[in-house]
């Protein structure tokens, strides 16, 4: 146990150093209780057998396995339950999942506490899980073995049933209320992989049957009691204040409860939605706007272009850039733009409290418990223990649910409080979109050289933009020992090209406009601007950019093994139909290795993506249909971005406001897309980030193949492309 | 009073008759199957039919459904039997699930109108419904599906 303890440690160390996602944020320290420690924490009834906190063994011989994740569509209650049950040698057919309520023995093993981000579920709870499986299994082989009297050792398992010799035959079910009567093992043999029935099959997800007759509850189809529904009127602009409100015409409207202030803004409690927020649309209310008011984010870009004329905080430095540039045969320079983007998930932000004297009870799609639960018993002046939060499902999180203020949590928790009665927040798109916690806009600026023989020599990579680090409870501990953010510049910090002279600078932008994580964090920008460079740089090297990276990459075998095989996946070197373009990418992120091919074509300034492959390598895997939907699901997600989305400020206010302003990408724009799963038996890394990086760059440089015009700001604007 | 049918039950509701008929079936009716994603008909979260006729919810006034039939995802089948149930069950659509009552039921639609939808036929029936977790190729896929079910087995 110690020794993998320490190799895993290892590896997630090395995870945080690349990738500080959702979760990077919130290392307080590695965490792994034993198996046998949580053990003594259950309780076994009459008719279930709980060896641990992760699996429920029915005597009706259902097996529930615990989850201390959320499901937010990428799989959770599927992949981890195979994990468990693999070792278990449980019969899939009755296995179930449950979603963990919030206690410190359901911690991420890596980041100790309760959370899901960072593309780290599967990862980190390999260990986890299997031993919970493999507890269990000696467990019942003992309950077997006394029955019938015979050493535990000739005993087998099989399917939901231990055997023992030809004839004897107890299934899990009928030894659960004896195996609860035993102490768990100190240590277990895990299966040897090449016997793995479930790990790294396709199974088909657990939460499929649900999710098709309306029964799966996500957490705005809550329904408590005596409950009632809120809106909030929400600032119209970042950091203004309530002044006054009128609330006159509100409180005629039937069925509205109440009227009253909240730290964010104003809430009107009726009996349903409708009445809510036809009384908040009544509602007058008087603004100080604050210093915001006149925030632009054209004005803004303009100022992050000014400031990356001078030089940042440094990141890296290898040799000596600025010479080397100077000395280059040839040279180039791109300035490359994001900007904000919202989560946007299918079901907006909502949050239902119940809080009494002395408790309060959650029930939210959180991707933060522990943090979700310690600032709702702030507000609730509760302990954390006298709080629970109720994990529904989530309809998309992608990082916004993962929020370090528990904006949406504490919130509701006000209102409760203020109300007197259980009660629901429901956001309007409109809320959502403008609430904040956006993908910062970042700026990009990089100048490369090659020498005459078309060797790229020096590289420098300068960039601007909001610390999604700073001014959160985790900026000491995650910017320690540095004065930049690492989530800002990861994914080029580690520019895995052969190139002797880089250098990294960051300059952290000071703006109000609250940022946060959002699917695959920083590496949703360096990406863009790295790939769409180097492809810059193969062109001024005159060399085919395919083959470009691949001489760059010679000693970075996992870029190169997914490069390679997206290439000739998509067959890289067959003629294309006239005005169809190709584009590569490849990108490392969150422990796992991606690579994409795009072809697209133009047509009076409109970008149509027509295929899409991607390659993927993230090591040991646990079920392939997963990494596939997740893939694909994540070119799609960056391919949105890319093409169509963006949010903009004027005089203060946001510009969009719903899917007609920012849009998503909808079937009929969707490529054909292929994925193609690298056989490795590398660490796993993680699924859910790494397919969104490389879709943007590779439909650019696509663009590019076609049009001969370099895509340098997002969302692509072919009028703007140089 | 508004009178209506809701998944072959008649329904009787004192209600303002402006509220969107997506609050009337997720509040007072508790069905909630039916999903919230935009309020202005962009996303398809609220698809149900009315008279067999695909509607976004979120905009229908409640009044419009005064004397029809409305069904809802709960009212596809009473036992995933549906041939788009099916279907989707079989190539694993669905990823965190909150559209896809939505996208059921416009699929169910466009399969009781085309028995063979083309691909360019699912572009038309299905770019109203938006996945943010991008399961179109695994839709599209369980479409061409439930028509050669449908197919198979009307002539079985």
């Amino acid at each position: 146990m110690n020794n993998r303890q320490s190799r895993t440690g290892v590896h997630r160390r090395d995870f945080l150093k690349l990738s500080v996602a959702a979760s990077g944020g919130l290392l307080i320290g590695f965490h792994f209780p034993g198996v046998s420690k949580l053990a003594s924490a259950q309780q076994s009834s009459a008719n279930t057998f709980m060896p641990n906190a992760f699996v429920r063994i029915g005597t009706d011989e259902r097996i529930t396995v615990i989850v201390n994740h959320s499901e937010m569509g990428q799989g959770v209650y599927t992949s981890l339950p195979m994990l468990l049950a693999e070792e278990l040698d449980a019969d899939w057919t009755k296995v179930g999942y449950e979603s963990a309520p919030v206690d410190p023995k359901y911690n991420h093993p890596a980041f100790g506490m309760q959370m899901t981000g960072g593309s780290s579920s599967v990862w980190s709870g390999l260990e986890q899980f299997r031993q919970a499986g493999a507890a269990a299994r000696a467990m019942l082989i003992a309950a077997a073995a006394q029955q019938w009297n015979v050493d535990a050792s000739t005993c087998r398992t099989d399917s939901g049933a231990v055997l023992n010799g030809s004839s004897r035959k107890l299934t899990y079910g009928h030894l659960a209320s004896a195996a609860a009567k035993l102490t768990p093992p100190e240590h277990v043999q895990l299966k040897d992989p090449k016997t793995f029935k479930l790990i790294g099959k396709p199974i088909k997800r657990l939460d499929t049957p649900e999710k098709l007759n309306g029964k799966a509850e996500f957490g705005i189809d809550v329904k408590l009691p005596g409950m009632l529904t809120a809106v909030i009127v929400r600032p119209p602009i970042f950091g203004a204040k309530m002044k006054s409100f009128d609330d006159s015409r509100t409180r005629s409207i039937p069925g509205v409860r109440k009227v009253v202030a909240v730290p964010s803004g104003v809430a009107v409690i009726a009996d349903t939605f409708w009445q809510a927020k036809t009384g908040r649309d009544a509602l007058r209310v008087e603004w100080d706007e604050g210093s915001m008011q006149s925030f632009d984010t054209g004005k803004m870009m303009q100022d992050f272009r000014e400031r990356v004329k001078s030089p940042g905080t440094s990141v890296r430095n290898d040799g000596d850039a600025a010479a080397a540039l100077a000395n280059a045969t040839k040279k180039i320079e791109a300035v490359y733009e994001v900007p904000y983007l919202s989560h946007l998930m299918m079901e907006p932000l909502n949050c239902t409290v119940d809080l009494r004297t002395d408790s309060c009870e959650v029930w939210t799609g959180s991707q933060f418990q522990t943090i979700d639960r310690a600032n709702a018993a702030k507000i609730a002046g509760l302990p954390p223990e006298k709080v629970q939060l109720h994990t529904t499902f989530l309809g998309g999180g992608f990082g916004r649910r993962a929020n370090p203020q528990s904006d949406f949590v504490v919130e509701a928790v006000h209102v409760a409080k203020a109300v007197g009665a259980p009660v629901k927040v429901i956001w309007t798109r409109e809320d959502d979109m403008a609430g904040g916690w956006y993908r910062p806009a970042f700026l990009h600026a990089i100048e490369g050289g090659v020498d005459a023989s078309g060797n790229a020599v020096g590289w420098r990579s300068r960039l601007v933009g909001q610390s999604i680090m700073a001014g959160t409870p985790f900026a000491a501990m995650m910017m320690k020992g540095k004065d930049y953010d690492p989530a800002s510049v990861e994914g080029v910090d580690d520019l895995p090209y052969a190139i002797p002279n880089v250098a990294v600078e960051s300059h952290q932008a000071e703006i109000n406009v609250p940022v946060q994580w959002w699917r695959s964090v920083g590496h949703s920008h360096t990406a863009f601007a790295v790939e769409c460079f180097i492809d810059e740089l193969a062109a001024l090297a005159g060399k085919d950019p395919y083959q470009f990276r691949r001489a760059l990459l010679q000693k970075k075998p996992r870029h190169l093994g997914v490069l390679n095989l997206a290439a000739e996946k998509a067959r890289w070197d067959r003629p294309l139909p006239k005005g169809v373009g190709r584009g590569i990418a490849v990108h490392f992120a969150f422990g796992s290795y991606a690579a994409s091919v795009a072809e697209v074509s133009v047509t009076e300034g409109k970008v149509r993506v027509h295929r899409m492959v991607c390659a993927i390598d993230c090591g040991q895997y646990v079920n392939p249909g997963i990494i596939k939907a997740q893939t694909e699901g994540g070119a799609i997600f960056g391919a949105s971005a890319a093409l169509y989305q963006e949010l903009t400020f004027e005089s203060g206010r946001l510009q969009q406001t719903n899917f007609h302003t920012f849009p998503v990408m909808r079937i009929n724009e969707c490529p054909e897309i292929e994925t193609h799963i690298v056989e490795s038996n590398e660490k796993s890394g993680g699924i859910g980030e790494p397919g969104v990086p490389c879709a943007a760059p590779a439909i650019a440089n696509a663009v590019f193949a076609v049009t001969g015009k370099r895509v340098r700001r997002l969302p692509i604007r072919l009028t703007e492309a140089v | 009073m508004i009178s209506f049918s809701v998944n072959k039950q008649r329904v009787n509701l004192d209600v303002d008759p402006s509220t969107p008929l997506l609050w009337v079936l997720r509040e007072n009716l508790g069905l909630t199957g039916t999903k919230y994603g935009c309020g202005m008909a962009q996303c398809g979260a609220c698809t149900v039919h009315l008279d067999g006729e695909a509607v976004r919810s979120c905009v229908a006034p409640v009044l419009r459904a005064t004397g029809k039939a409305v069904t809802t995802i709960e009212g596809l089948s009473p036992d995933l039997s549906h041939p788009l149930q099916r279907a989707w069950l079989e190539e694993d659509v669905p990823q965190c699930g909150y559209c896809q009552s939505g996208q059921l039921m416009s699929a169910a639609v466009l399969l009781r109108e085309k028995t063979r939808p083309t691909d360019e036929d699912i572009d038309q029936a299905m770019t109203g419904n938006i996945c943010r977790c991008g399961t179109y190729p695994r839709i599209r896929r369980a479409i061409h599906r439930a028509a050669e079910m449908v197919a198979k087995e009307g002539a079985r």
